[in-house]
């Protein structure tokens, strides 16, 4: 028999003040199966923990019912209270009181008896509940992170360095990301190459880093703790361990015309390369589709000229396995594609530029040796509008976002403008100037009162070309006046993009997205960098746009995570997930059709029917993957899958507490098995 | 390929070789025309301006009037096109100025059925291929500025058959017809419109950077698909000359009169005796003198 206390608390006036917690705990105090009830100014303190503790003792609880506020503000508190008594701390209910009725009403009268029936129902409830334990699932200990951009790097070193084995997988020739194209960075105008290279030597030479580059994921199986990645490394037509970099292949390679990625086409590579001399790994990739030798079938210079016979022109992609626990998603982000806007002709005007063509030109190790050049002659070029928001903030192009980075970037290139190509004007065409970062707005009145920059609040509406320079025609809002300007080079602030691709990976790792392509965090205060599928954590633009630091900050944070769940030997999950009734499953695994979080596995059982052995196949609820969600309860047919906590009995006595007639309340029990 | 055809006032006044220039076109290409059944003006820019309700009603009314035929409607002017469009538009997404409308007007009507510019319909429907197909006298390498000015393609919502900063439909017609089509900036610059009146100074400023950026993308002709564009560049092109300082001499023709004479067409098919600025000399130029009857397929 069930023995349930109900314990109403004031939460200061916060409840008591709406609610008559005297009147509940007196209502309440003659249901079924309530033994005892009382009221108290904040039960979640140590008096009000201590008063609990002290009934279940002199009452004998079963069950303990706190009316008070949220779950989710002291449902663990509560449960750990009981728990020290010696009550299974899954026979605590909470009835809310607050969120869901004195702070939302206003009459007294009113809200006792709402107050009352929801502790009825929260009895009901009680009556039904089942001891549960805590679910334990054992841990590999090895992290696999996927992008080495500086997100992913941040994030394989933290981790590394935790003591915790990391795979590191980038799907380019060399890990680096977007980052390594970067000539200065704002706000310090430190040279980006110059503190990224040495976290990618880190990176390389860490004991506790494996790095998979030129390769991908290419299916995530398993669950939190027991993950398996098969990743593909693709063919790099180079033997690794063969190849000593000395750079005779690219050098004598007949095939030279082809734009390079990490210039962003503002010069040429060979087909057989190394995206930069920083590479890492330094070894080169043939870039089979541009290859004359793969398409020809003639030429083979490279294995030629090759000293150490490195070049392996039939290799192909293998597969690799590996065991790991958890994993840090740092696949970044790509530039908005500026030819979808007609205006302003990116692509048919050479002298309109990319940002990150930009940071190429006036980067050192850049085409041009960091001299800032127009593209279409190599002359300097003496006036340079600066467009923001392209592709930004602009809902004709799905993107209403901000990028977060193009504001800071752009003033940035005017003070690098400033600096490198002395007597030349920025001219800066913007919507709002956002500078929200530590040292931003002070950085963005360098360029405007100390590096000259000229800004004008405005959209500019058409580029096109007039007898060598570019017309730029806008607004400038503040003074109502058209601008036309006549200028030698134009810039546009490409936003940020999910990479692509991202929605692909999403599916073989089961993470939700945003309408963007961006990864959804699992909330966005409080779980910034966990997703919804667990041990899955998010770092860098691939889960928003943001700039250098933050993305840092979210890796160490995303590694941080790892290294908590690696802490012990076993996870300990909540025991709150779907239980399959092996006695009522047909085996039609509808449930696996719709689970999110591939929970569903197959299991073989064997039942005896009329004395006769019957082997059939059924569900089973994956105990690491199952997050709870209970849409697989909702499209059992035969009603075989339940999730622990609210069952559907549970719930129904829920119902038919709130809803059964006065005579039903009073007169019956509303459990019936006890 | 039957449509519904709208012709609009223009094309009976101002613009009569845009519409009988059409006219053969649509005879050489297999599109069956049905004039609406007692149609009359869209409204234009005044009915909007006077009353916004009055400025819906008149095509609406319109498209009434073409809905017992089932049959796409096929406008040539960029003014009807725009207001049909829009009412089209209202109708399908504002219901309270639907049943506004339907009180005047005496009937409902839902924006069922589709409004064509005629652009749309020879890219879209007869195909680059088949306006290819029908060339008889190919345009000989003729380097044409393809102007499409406001309405066609704005506001982008309402038209939507190309790209609004850079359409190309027009530029297809002419690769099609053997003609080089220009990249240049201001396809969709404004013209001025019925400031011509008005205001013609500012039409002539404005038409005359037209002009200036045509000829320095090296056009021998502006194409247009508006009889105001035409109108404008055409009638206005002494003020725009005027304002640039340069004597522009620029031929304005319709697309369709392009390809009139591409497709063989007649002296009166092709129209073009109306224009101000001499146009005969580059067909002239381009074809040799040729009789003003019709060729023979």
């Amino acid at each position: 028999m069930a023995r349930i206390g109900v314990f109403v608390c004031w939460c200061g006036s916060n409840i008591a003040g709406t609610v008559d917690v005297k009147k509940v705990a007196e209502e309440v105090s003659k249901l079924p199966y309530v033994v005892y009830s009382t009221d108290y100014k904040y039960m979640c303190s140590d008096p009000g923990q201590n008063m609990i503790k002290e009934a279940i003792k002199e009452h004998r609880l079963t069950g303990v019912v706190v009316s008070a506020c949220s779950p989710r503000m002291h449902e663990v508190t509560f449960r750990r209270t009981v728990q020290e008594e010696g009550v299974n701390p899954y026979m605590m209910e909470m009835a809310n009181i607050r969120e869901h009725c004195s702070w939302v009403h206003d009459d007294m009268e009113e809200a006792t008896e709402k107050a009352i029936e929801l502790v009825r129902m929260a009895v009901a409830k009680a009556v039904e509940l089942e001891p549960m334990e805590k679910i334990e699932v054992p841990v590999t200990k090895r992290a696999l992170v996927i992008g080495g951009g500086i997100a992913g790097i941040q994030a394989a070193l933290d981790i590394a360095d935790g003591g915790v084995e990391v795979i590191l997988v980038e799907k380019s020739p060399s890990i680096g990301g977007k980052m390594s194209q970067l000539d200065e960075t704002f706000p310090t105008l430190d040279c980006s190459q110059c503190i990224l290279t040495p976290k990618m030597v880190d990176a390389a030479q860490h004991p506790n880093i494996k790095i998979y580059s030129y390769a991908e994921l290419e299916e995530l199986d398993g669950f939190i703790g027991n993950f398996q990645a098969r990743i593909r490394q693709k063919a790099r037509s180079v033997d690794m361990e063969l190849c000593n970099g000395c750079g005779d292949c690219w050098n004598k390679c007949p095939q030279k015309k082809i734009p390079s990625e990490f210039e962003a086409g503002m010069s040429d590579r060979a087909a057989i390369y190394v995206p930069f001399p920083q590479a890492i790994p330094n070894t080169p990739v043939i870039d089979r589709e541009n290859c004359i030798y793969f398409q020809s079938g003639k030429c083979g210079v490279c294995a030629k000229i090759c000293p150490t016979g490195a070049i392996s022109y039939d290799q192909s992609d293998e597969f690799i396995t590996e065991e790991v626990g958890a994993v840090v998603v740092a696949t970044g982000y790509d530039l908005f594609n500026t030819d979808v806007i007609g205006e302003y002709g990116y692509g048919e005007i050479p002298d309109v530029i990319s940002g990150l063509q930009f940071e190429r030109l006036s980067s050192a190790s850049g085409p041009t040796e960091g001299k800032i050049v127009r593209p279409s002659d190599g002359k300097k070029p003496e006036e340079v509008a600066f467009i923001c928001c392209v592709g930004s903030r602009d809902d004709k192009y799905g993107r209403p976002y901000c990028s977060r980075i193009c504001c800071m970037y752009t003033a940035k290139h005017a003070i690098l403008l400033h600096h490198k190509s002395h007597g030349s004007q920025a001219y800066v065409f913007y919507i709002d100037v956002r500078a929200g970062g530590k040292g931003y707005e002070e950085f963005l009145r360098r360029a405007t009162e100390e590096e000259g920059a000229i800004y004008m609040r405005g959209r500019v509406s058409r580029l096109y070309r007039d007898n060598g320079k570019v017309v730029v025609k806008g607004a400038d809002t503040l003074s109502g006046a058209q601008i036309e300007l006549h200028c030698d080079m134009v810039v546009l602030a490409n936003g940020i993009t999910a990479s692509p691709g991202a929605e692909e990976l999403a599916r073989k790792l089961s993470i939700s997205y945003d309408e963007y392509g961006f990864y959804s965090e699992a909330h966005p205060k409080l779980r910034p960098v966990e997703t919804n599928t667990a041990g899955i954590y998010l770092a860098g633009c691939c889960q928003a746009p943001k700039d250098i630091p933050d993305s840092v900050s979210q890796a160490s944070a995303a590694a941080s995570k790892v290294l908590a769940l690696f802490s012990g030997d076993f996870l300990t999950r909540e025991p709150n997930i779907a239980e399959v009734n092996p006695f009522t499953c047909t085996g039609c695994f509808t449930c696996r059709e719709v689970c999110p979080y591939d929970a569903i596995d197959e299991e073989e059982v064997t039942v005896h029917i009329d004395g006769k052995k019957v082997t059939r196949t059924i569900a089973r609820v994956n105990l690491g993957k199952c997050q709870g969600c209970g849409i697989c309860c909702a499209v059992c047919r035969s009603n075989a899958i339940n999730l622990k906590g609210t069952k559907d009995l549970q719930i129904f006595r829920q119902i038919k507490a709130f809803t059964g007639s006065e005579k039903e309340k009073s007169d019956e029990p509303v459990g019936s098995k006890k | 390929m039957k449509y519904s055809y709208y012709p609009g006032c223009s094309m009976h006044s101002t613009a009569a070789e845009f519409e009988s220039s059409f006219r053969f076109v649509a005879g050489v290409l297999g599109m069956e025309l049905t004039e609406v059944e007692d149609w009359f003006c869209c409204g234009a820019t005044p009915a909007h301006i006077t009353d916004p309700l009055l400025g819906l009603a008149l095509p609406t009314q319109n498209l009434l009037q073409a809905r017992p035929t089932g049959l796409d409607v096929a406008t040539t002017c960029a003014a009807c096109y725009n207001r049909l469009k829009t009412a089209n538009r209202v109708a399908l997404e504002k219901p309270k100025k639907r049943e506004a409308l339907a009180q005047i007007l005496g009937e409902e009507y839902k924006g069922e059925i589709p409004v064509r510019h005629i652009l749309d319909i020879f890219v879209n429907d007869v195909g680059v291929d088949n306006i290819q197909r029908n060339v008889l006298f190919p345009l000989n390498g003729l380097r044409v500025a393809s102007y499409y000015g406001c309405l066609l393609t704005r506001p982008p919502e309402v038209a939507d058959f190309d790209d609004v900063e850079n359409p190309v439909t027009m530029d297809k017609i002419v690769e099609a017809l053997g003609g080089v089509a220009l990249e240049w900036p201001f396809k969709t610059e404004c013209c001025g419109a019925s400031f011509s009146l008005s205001r013609s100074d500012i039409v002539g400023r404005l038409a005359g950077e037209i002009m200036r950026y045509a000829k320095q993308a090296g056009a021998e002709c502006i194409a247009v698909a508006c009889p105001l564009c035409q109108s404008n560049l055409d009638l206005r092109q002494k003020e725009a000359s005027e304002y640039e300082g340069v004597e522009f001499n620029m031929p304005i023709l319709y697309i369709t009169q392009l390809m009139a004479v591409a497709y063989g067409g007649g002296g009166k098919d092709v129209g073009l005796g109306k224009a101000i600025v001499n146009a005969e000399s580059v067909v002239h130029r381009v074809f040799g003198h040729r009789g003003s009857e019709r060729v023979e397929r």
